[in-house]
């Protein structure tokens, strides 16, 4: 029978949580770096033993950790991230110019193939490489320095790159995301770029359809349709079915169409997982009540899923990093919230039941389904 | 030697309890403390200077005999008492948010 293994990171730690493939029962490990900030775990699809967690504090900046034993124990790897030539400037949130300055790695991205080979998304927003297992990292600096790279601005979170997403049918092909450039695709292994913002429309920047600028927050790819890309943007869901070329909304039905979190089910590639948030202010779910929003039909109509989540008095919020999915036959779907809960759902929604409830504010949520 | 005391997540990151001793060649300042603490610890490096222009963490500070040496020259010689490891050199954490 399979396991599945959880990979929570928070503000305060990261945990391990483990079950087999019924997944009724779960083992809590953790807080691993107890204190630090834990944006996010990931485990290698070639080796999943071999993970890594992007560690930060504001006293003692970044670390990189890896394990390679499924998370028993770590150790420190390389945490040099060093901006290729002159950094440059990017807009500041006054519109001023304001000098690339590295804060954080947001996202860590293995390859798809090699447990050695790991991307870092990282605040000010640059995307880094590391083939040596982290020990050392080298910007892909094609990316910042696309001609649109002082024109980009923070969102409110920073100016982060916090999605990379890798195509298994094209090892050239990546594909990342900006908050608050856009979404990007190098279609040459990340020597060069190209935005991908055609459709998208947003209010709040002088240009609504400009070709970067958008607050992208999060962006899936089922493996098995690496040419169809789902997207949360800060407002709408989008929709693109020529690997981003163009997009099309498809909010449809949705209660309020802002959020962070996208995934896709495992097996059924039109159907996608959102969880509404009322409004970029308020960062709570409508209502009170907590309701992921899944489409069977890859957009445009959606229903609630409640049953087993709380409806009434809930004002947590689920971040962009922190919604996964398991490959069991009957996909699991997992999110953590601020407010410390791990939901699963062993039913692709339908039902769902905390795993833990009283964590510090999840970071994010991946998910391992091992052998 | 040289007394250096470290504050608590980086005592757990570079594996050490209570003060560590360090063998220090040459005069005895900031830098050459740090230098030769990032030589013994490596996974140390970045968490309390840059690695690249060698500044001082903004929330990280230097003490020594009931001084702030923070904002001193990290080349400016360190009291007798740390020089002859009478007092530790301290590395704080400053104490800043949640």
């Amino acid at each position: 029978m399979n396991n599945v293994r959880v990979l929570v990171g928070t503000r305060k730690g990261a945990f391990v949580l483990s079950s087999d493939g019924k997944r009724d029962r779960w083992d809590v490990s953790g807080p691993h770096f107890a204190g630090w900030e834990i944006y996010h775990v990931k485990g290698s699809p070639a080796d999943p033993n071999r993970l890594y967690a992007s560690q930060s504090s504001g006293w003692f900046g970044q670390l990189i950790q890896r394990s390679n034993d499924g998370g028993k124990t770590w150790a420190p790897v390389g945490n040099q991230f060093t901006y290729d030539g002159v950094p440059g400037t990017h807009q500041w949130y006054d519109g001023t110019a304001h000098p690339w300055e590295f804060k954080r790695v947001w996202h860590l991205e293995p390859s798809l193939t090699d447990p050695e080979t790991v991307y870092a998304g990282v605040e000010d927003a640059a995307l880094f490489r590391s083939t040596d297992g982290g020990q050392t990292w080298g910007e892909l600096s094609g990316l910042r320095g696309h001609g649109s790279g002082p024109h980009w601005q923070p969102g409110a979170g920073g100016m982060c790159l916090h999605t990379i997403v890798l195509d298994p049918s094209d090892p050239q092909r990546i594909f990342i995301a900006i908050s608050a450039a856009g979404a990007f695709r190098s279609d040459d292994a990340g020597k060069t770029w190209r935005p991908i913002n055609k459709g998208l429309k947003s209010e709040g920047i002088p240009d609504p359809a400009a070709e970067v600028g958008h607050c992208v927050h999060r962006i899936a790819m089922h493996p098995s349709r690496p040419g169809v890309l789902f997207m949360q943007k800060h407002w709408d869901i989008m929709r693109s079915d020529d690997s981003g070329d163009s997009w099309r909304e498809v909010s449809g039905n949705l209660p309020t169409d802002f959020g962070f979190p996208i995934d896709i089910h495992a097996h059924e590639p039109e159907t996608i997982y959102v969880v509404p948030i009322k409004s970029d202010s308020e960062h709570y779910p409508p209502e009170g009540k907590l309701r992921v929003y899944r489409s069977r039909t890859g957009g445009d109509e959606w229903e609630a899923l409640t049953n087993g989540l709380p409806q009434s008095n809930c004002y947590v919020n689920v971040l962009r990093d922190a919604m996964a999915v398991d490959s069991l036959e009957s996909c699991g779907v997992y999110f953590g919230t601020t407010g410390g809960q791990v939901y699963a759902s062993r039913d692709a929604g339908d039902t769902w039941a905390p795993i833990v409830r009283d964590l510090p504010a999840v970071l994010s949520v991946e998910v391992q389904t091992l052998p | 030697m040289i007394r250096v005391q470290l504050p608590a997540h980086l005592r757990t990151l570079a594996g050490v309890k209570g003060e560590v001793m360090l063998d220090v060649q040459g005069q005895i300042t900031q830098r050459s403390i740090l230098d030769a603490l990032e030589a013994c610890y490596p996974m140390l490096r970045g968490t309390i200077r840059d690695h690249v222009t060698q500044q001082r963490r903004p929330y990280v500070r230097f003490f020594a005999c009931e001084q702030d040496l923070s904002h001193d020259s990290p080349d400016a010689p360190l009291p007798e008492e740390v020089a002859t490891a009478r007092e530790p050199f301290l590395v704080i954490g400053a104490m800043a948010g949640g």
